[in-house]
């Protein structure tokens, strides 16, 4: 693939990425399939690219959000801490483990999201519907 | 529905926001992602959140977060400058894009086709 063309799909995932993740759908969980399957990007090189990636955008964003009054930080400080500590756990394995049978548990890891995001947005629409 | 009740938690929602904080930092750092997914539901059913603000509150949540795994993956030397680069443009452009889309529109078609393609993506990395 020439050079320009990777630059291009490169930016063009990206967006799909960032749109989702704008949106806080987890853009990261699309964006980096994305990368692995149609750019050949190593697994942990994708994920390291992702987690870079979405700082500016989370900064970006959340400015948008907080200005439409979208942000509420209420009770998550029982759930920032210890996802903080483990996450450096998490990232630290993440080196450890050998790229190919990590792309396979982040795959599983893909179908169990789907189903789940499938799952709850259906939940949220029975209530919406009720509440309006 | 935008009221914020002044409720406090009871010790069982505590310690299950807990657990899943747990859950949801490893899952981010092996992944590289993915945590702010989890995040939506518990802030919704856990926490009850109003939908728009758990997505908008994900994002907070899990910003210093994802810095704290992009640090251990710097570290460990995971990183391409000439794949970052127009991948975090992109990403800009498109955070932008989706934060007011979020303001605007209702998101149930994204959601379902962003499922499919997440299932269909998954059994591909899972699988082959």
């Amino acid at each position: 693939m020439s050079g320009i063309i990777r630059v291009l799909l490169l930016g063009v995932f990206g967006i799909i990425g960032g749109v989702l993740g704008g949106m806080g759908m987890g853009g990261g969980t699309l964006l980096i399939p994305l990368l692995t399957i149609f750019l050949s990007v190593n697994q942990k090189l994708a994920q390291s690219i992702n987690l870079l990636a979405f700082l500016p955008m989370s900064i970006i964003a959340l400015i948008i959000h907080a200005k439409n009054k979208k942000i509420d930080l209420k009770n998550s400080l029982y759930m920032i801490i210890p996802a903080f500590l483990f996450s450096i756990l998490g990232g630290y394995l993440a080196s450890v483990i050998k790229s190919k049978l990590l792309r396979k548990f982040f795959g599983y890891f893909l179908i169990a999201l789907a189903f789940l995001n499938v799952i709850f947005t259906i939940k949220s629409n029975k209530k919406g519907k009720k509440k309006n | 529905m935008q009221s914020n009740k002044s409720t406090s938690l009871m010790v069982k929602e505590k310690f299950l926001t807990v657990i899943f904080g747990t859950i949801i930092g490893f899952i981010n750092g092996i992944f590289g992602g993915g945590g702010g997914m989890v995040v939506v539901p518990v802030l919704h059913y856990l926490l009850k959140k109003p939908l728009k603000v758990s997505h908008a509150t994900a994002i907070l949540i899990i910003l210093p977060i994802s810095l704290a795994s992009a640090i251990v993956y710097l570290i460990n030397g995971y990183f391409d400058f000439s794949t970052f680069l127009p991948t975090g443009i992109g990403v800009i452009i498109g955070g932008i894009l989706g934060a007011v889309l979020l303001s605007k529109f209702k998101n149930d078609w994204l959601a379902y086709l962003f499922s499919g393609v997440m299932l269909i993506a998954g059994i591909y990395a899972g699988f082959f």
